[in-house]
């Protein structure tokens, strides 16, 4: 009962700050209101669960430190730097060891494809592109200032270790930059952050420390990926059997194990089938599969069932049938983002529309003048494919022919046959974007900053595409138009309990989740159609014949004793 | 001692012997062939609902189903094989002349009141189209089920070669075109054993397994003497 109403009043301060980030004035906003009286529940810019300060995870008495007795932690703070500073004093490689993280570099090269990956250069079917933006989006980077190229990434003081493990909830972060005049609000008002409290309460990251980024990826709750969202901090048993905050409740990091700062689990070189790190001794450890902890014959093998469920393993990720639907905790995903229609204004005004009410109550907005049309879904099925874990990104320097269709911007690779792939589910986003028209490449729009050129400011895609190549020294041909995009999100959290995973006929069935898959049999989705009329002429034919063989019969035996009695 | 007899319509047949009422199919005869008809009854609805062609069975309840019923005929197989090689009964089967006969029979003769060309005996059971018919369901049919069900069933154990998929498209057409035969084979041998004396002769005959057949002396005397063979009268 209490968190709704923190949620809702959290929500209506969000709200009343995008109105104004948007210059919309507080009479227009109440016109677009759901409720009145309490303003609607506002997800769409709510990246942080500061108000609830409850950790996911409590103290598990593991640590050999109490972080209250260092007399170095006793402060004063003024900056985040300064409390790295005292971390780094005695964690002396921590530095050293997290700079070669995804989440400080923001790079990833890709052994196999040998593409440069990572948000400091991927272009994205959501906001489009973190480059250039950094002022906005670095909110999500684990270091301190990143607003513009000139970040020094070897200075270890820039670490930010308090968004992974501050343990009180008071701690969060603010874009780098100020973006457009009116931006400069949107996190006003917060409390200042108790710097000495939490640094003296650091630990072991819980949900909500990795929620605060990957909950909201792509600008809003849920929205990127339909299996992470909001809900998770707390989820029930039916949402997610592991982190069921009322029984296992795992840690992202218990799954997603650690070592030297680095993760395991990369969803830029996916290990789509597992037959490594199978959790014995001598074997991989750096792995977040299921098989790491389920082995590769998880079901039972001693009943019929679990042998024949067994034997789906190698076709089958486990995804595929203990994740039935995504965005089933009351949190929506986003499904489509149309950019063609933004730029939208009443008086001269940025505004935004909200017809969109999600599970838990929330209203989402269906139109932002500042991003375009969205579409929403919620208890989503996924879209299926095999994979290999590969996936093949369409980057700011690959060239496509827009008349071929949608445009992946990671596409991915597999195939029935190739003894390596699996059926995976994935969340498809869809979405209209702008691209180089003469160049036949994406672009990078130039979308915050408190200069004329921004995006989000002048509603002007001429400008802010032009300045956004420009300042990335990207070639452009000056000419943009929109090209449709499809993005693929693999699926593997919200795992249900094993009773609601999905039934045979889900996919063995005509009308199956999987009849888009073509090129393999299988039972009770396939059939051979002329076999099946060959078959029904014979057992029809055989039937239609006795039938008729004994009503002769009958009216000849007739015959026979009218004959016999005459 | 040959007799001549008249029946309905004038023509005149030879007999052998005289009709006694004896135990043509042993009990384990009939427990074989009810459980197997059974067996592939359930097989058939089961199959069918795989197949998709009904749904009123859960997939998980028909795969289920269908694997143990198909387990337990196998068996039953094993031993009716093991059984008519102790008996000798296999001979039953071999092919016997006057098939035509027969054949001509069931399309014309039957409805005119003919009877039937071929007499039962203690050596000769079934008439020349059914030891065709059972021979071919035994060796065609029969081992076309469950040859291809046994690869289907053991999918797990090949579907790691690369020929697998093609090899599963294939099993899946031998086992689904080799039920559609069985499934025809049944319907027209439900209808048979509605020709005998009363519609329900044959199947009352396959129920109790008794039946009045003809006994050469011969005959009559070994089982008056050893009581190896039941006799009724």
């Amino acid at each position: 009962m209490h968190k709704p109403r923190i949620l809702a009043i959290k929500s209506s301060t969000l709200a009343c700050l995008c109105a104004f980030l948007l210059g919309i004035s507080n009479q227009l906003l109440a016109s677009t209101d759901h409720e009145t009286g309490t303003a609607p529940a506002d997800s769409d810019m709510n990246f942080r669960i500061v108000e609830d300060t409850q950790p996911s995870i409590r103290d598990d008495g593991e640590s050999t430190a109490d972080h209250t007795k260092f007399e170095i932690l006793q402060g004063p703070f003024e900056s985040g730097p300064e409390v790295t500073k005292a971390c780094l004093s005695c964690h002396t490689e921590a530095g050293r060891h997290f700079m070669q993280s995804i989440h400080w570099t923001w790079e990833y090269d890709h052994p196999d494809t040998g593409q440069k990956l990572g948000k400091k250069t991927l272009i994205n079917t959501f906001c489009t592109n973190a480059k250039g933006n950094e002022g906005m989006c670095a909110q999500c980077h684990a270091g301190y200032g990143w607003k513009d190229e000139n970040f020094d990434f070897t200075n270890q003081d820039n670490i930010d270790c308090l968004v992974c493990h501050d343990r009180t909830g008071a701690y969060y972060k603010t874009p780098n930059s100020t973006g457009n005049k009116a931006c400069s609000v949107m996190f006003e008002g917060k409390q200042p952050i108790p710097w000495e409290k939490v640094a003296q309460n650091v630990g072991k990251p819980g949900r909500e420390n990795c929620g605060a980024c990957h909950f909201y990826g792509g600008g809003g709750d849920g929205v990127k990926h339909g299996d992470l969202d909001s809900s998770l901090k707390a989820p029930s048993r039916e949402l997610d059997v592991h982190m069921d905050a009322e029984g296992l409740n795992f840690a992202c990091t218990t799954c997603h194990v650690t070592r030297q700062h680095l993760w395991a689990g990369s969803r830029y070189n996916v290990m789509a089938h597992d037959t490594e790190g199978l959790g014995l001794p001598g074997e991989r450890r750096d792995v977040a599969t299921c098989e790491s902890c389920h082995s590769e014959s998880p079901h039972s093998n001693t009943e019929l069932t679990g042998i024949k469920l067994n034997g789906h393993v190698d076709k089958i990720a486990c995804q595929t049938c203990h994740i039935p639907t995504i965005a089933r905790g009351g949190v929506a995903t986003k499904t489509d983002w149309d950019w063609r229609t933004a730029g939208k204004t009443k008086n001269g005004e940025g505004f935004k529309e909200k017809n969109y009410t999600q599970a838990n109550g929330a209203h989402r907005a269906t139109y932002k003048s500042i991003k375009g049309s969205f579409e929403y879904g919620e208890n989503l099925v996924p879209h299926y494919d095999w994979f290999d874990g590969q996936m093949v990104y369409t980057t700011i320097e690959t060239k496509f022919d827009p008349a071929k269709g949608p445009v992946e911007i990671n596409g991915f690779n597999g195939s029935h046959e190739d003894g390596r792939s699996r059926i995976w589910p994935f969340k498809r986003m869809h979405t209209v974007q702008p691209y180089d028209k003469g160049n036949n490449t994406m672009v990078y729009m130039h979308l915050w900053g408190d200069d004329d050129d921004a995006y989000w400011g002048n509603y002007d895609f001429g400008r802010a595409i032009k300045v956004g190549m420009q300042k990335n020294s990207i070639p452009y041909s000056g000419e943009y138009d929109f090209v449709e995009t499809y993005s693929f999100w693999p699926i593997t959290h919200m795992v249900a309990p094993s009773e609601n995973a999905l039934s045979c006929n889900e996919c063995h069935s005509r009308e199956g989740r999987l009849n888009d898959l073509e090129g393999f049999y299988m039972p009770g989705r396939d059939s051979f159609r002329w076999l099946d009329i060959l078959g029904y002429l014979a057992l029809g034919g055989a039937l239609i014949g006795v039938l008729l063989h004994g009503l002769l019969r009958k009216l000849f035996s007739k015959k026979n004793q009218q004959r016999d009695a005459s | 001692m040959n007799t001549q007899a008249n029946n309905g319509n004038g023509t005149k047949v030879r007999q052998k012997g005289e009709k006694h009422y004896v135990m043509i199919y042993s009990r384990y005869e009939r427990f074989w062939h009810w459980s197997q008809a059974m067996l592939i009854f359930v097989l058939f609805y089961t199959g069918l609902g795989l197949h998709g062609l009904h749904n009123l069975l859960d997939f998980h309840l028909a795969v289920t189903i269908h694997t143990y019923a198909a387990l337990v005929l196998i068996v039953l197989w094993i031993f009716t094989t093991f059984w008519n090689f102790t008996t000798g009964q296999w001979r039953q089967y071999l092919f016997k002349e006057g098939v035509m006969k027969v054949i001509r029979f069931y399309a014309y003769g039957i409805l005119t009141g003919e009877p039937h060309p071929y007499k039962k005996g203690l050596q000769r059971k079934q008439n020349a189209l059914q030891s065709l018919a059972y021979m071919s369901f035994m060796l065609l049919i029969g081992p076309a089920l469950w040859a291809s069900g046994m690869i289907y069933l053991i999918y797990d154990l090949w579907s790691g070669y690369a020929w697998s998929s093609q090899g599963l498209t294939l099993i899946a057409f031998v086992h689904t075109a080799a039920a559609y035969l069985m499934g025809t084979f049944v319907i027209i041998h439900v209808y048979m054993t509605t020709t005998g004396k009363t519609p329900t002769h044959y199947i009352k005959t396959m129920i109790t397994g008794y039946d009045n057949v003809e006994l050469t002396e011969a005959e009559k005397a070994y089982i008056e003497e050893t009581h190896a063979i039941s006799m009724k009268d």
